[in-house]
């Protein structure tokens, strides 16, 4: 599978660093450059540095010939705008975007994206747990 | 009328500030707590401190029943979100962004956010309004029209010149509208109006024939101009 992912937070370095490991092809871009730092040495994708929130910045990743894309900024904003044009410009067959806002992951699904909010999953996650 | 501003920038607050002088009830909506602390000062309880594009925060705003929406943030993923929020999630019948970024257009509208207002291209527009070299001036977009209101000049070396507008090879759908010569009184030009050097014309032309209509003028425009 071919991936791009926008933010190399620690979530993105690490789904970077899993899919890389099981041999998928993985570009990861940030504005920021010592964001690259969380990847391992051994990372074998590509880490490219500038913006994807616009269809010139994705232009530049590999986004045409990608099977997913997935936006993890620490902006609901921002990842919601960068995977719209994923979707909707580039067409791109899987987008998941990363919602804080948790009533605005059920909106973002309804526009087509696979919207996760890390507050609604996290809280339902110690639900489950604490149920058992 | 009921108007929600997201962003209480230079543009937020203008037109708050006359939103609320013609009786309008009228809400902006700043991240920034000073800007909001100044906003009080000067135009009373009108401002809410947070963040335009969170759903809970629009639901306490009231803005299921806004009956207008405007995102005037320098972001332009921000204007995006809040304004997409507006009108999609809760229905509010106007809807209006302003886009950052002129590449971002077309974006917004693939991604229903039709009414946008593009910063840059307007003040472009405008400054070349004032740099007479420029043959093609935008004056005005009916985006829904695909239309546009323009101004053309006839540059002094224009092979135009002497020539009646019947003449002249307008792209079909273009419409010379008023004639401004130097020194006289602006006209309604007629099929017999024979073109000056310095003439301006005003045309309603449709949009994306902005370059034929300047090659009938007898103009050069930027995309042929020598290096």
């Amino acid at each position: 599978m071919n991936v791009t992912i926008m933010g190399c937070g620690r979530v993105g370095a690490e789904l970077a660093h899993l899919l890389d490991a099981e041999g998928h092809r993985v570009t990861i871009v940030d504005t920021d450059s010592s964001s690259f730092d969380k990847l391992p040495p051994d990372f074998g994708g590509t880490a490219l540095l500038g913006r994807a929130t616009d269809e010139e910045g994705l232009e530049r990743t590999n986004i045409r010939e990608c099977d997913a894309f997935v936006a993890v900024t620490r902006e609901d904003d921002k990842n919601a705008m960068a995977a719209q044009i994923a979707k909707e410009i580039f067409n791109v067959p899987r987008v998941i975007c990363r919602v804080y806002d948790p009533l605005r992951e059920e909106f973002y699904d309804s526009l087509g994206l696979e919207a996760i909010s890390p507050t609604g999953l996290f809280a339902r996650l110690i639900k489950e747990k604490l149920e058992k | 009328m009921y108007a929600i501003i997201v962003g209480a920038g230079e543009v937020g607050r203008y037109l708050g500030r006359e939103l609320l002088g013609m009786g309008n009830e009228v809400l902006l909506i700043e991240r920034d707590h000073r800007i909001c602390e100044e906003l009080g000062d000067e135009l009373g309880s009108v401002s809410l401190c947070g963040d335009g594009c969170e759903v809970a925060l629009l639901a306490k705003a009231g803005i299921a029943r806004a009956d207008i929406f405007i995102a005037v943030t320098d972001q332009d993923d921000d204007n995006l979100a809040a304004s997409q929020i507006a009108k999609q999630k809760f229905g509010v019948p106007q809807v209006i962004a302003k886009v950052n970024n002129p590449k971002n257009e077309h974006i917004f509208a693939k991604l229903g956010i039709d009414d946008t207002v593009d910063r840059v291209s307007l003040v472009l527009e405008h400054i070349k309004l004032l740099i007479p070299m420029f043959p093609l001036i935008r004056l005005l977009n009916l985006k829904e029209r695909g239309l546009d209101v323009v101004l053309v000049r006839v540059a002094e070396d224009s092979s135009a010149i002497g020539k009646s507008l019947r003449d002249l090879s307008l792209p079909s759908g273009s419409v010379a509208c008023l004639t401004i010569r130097q020194g006289q009184e602006c006209r309604v030009p007629e099929p017999g109006t024979t073109l000056e050097a310095g003439d301006q014309l005003v045309c309603l032309i449709s949009s994306g024939s902005e370059e034929e209509v300047v090659q009938a003028i007898g103009g050069v425009s930027a995309n042929q101009r020598p290096e």
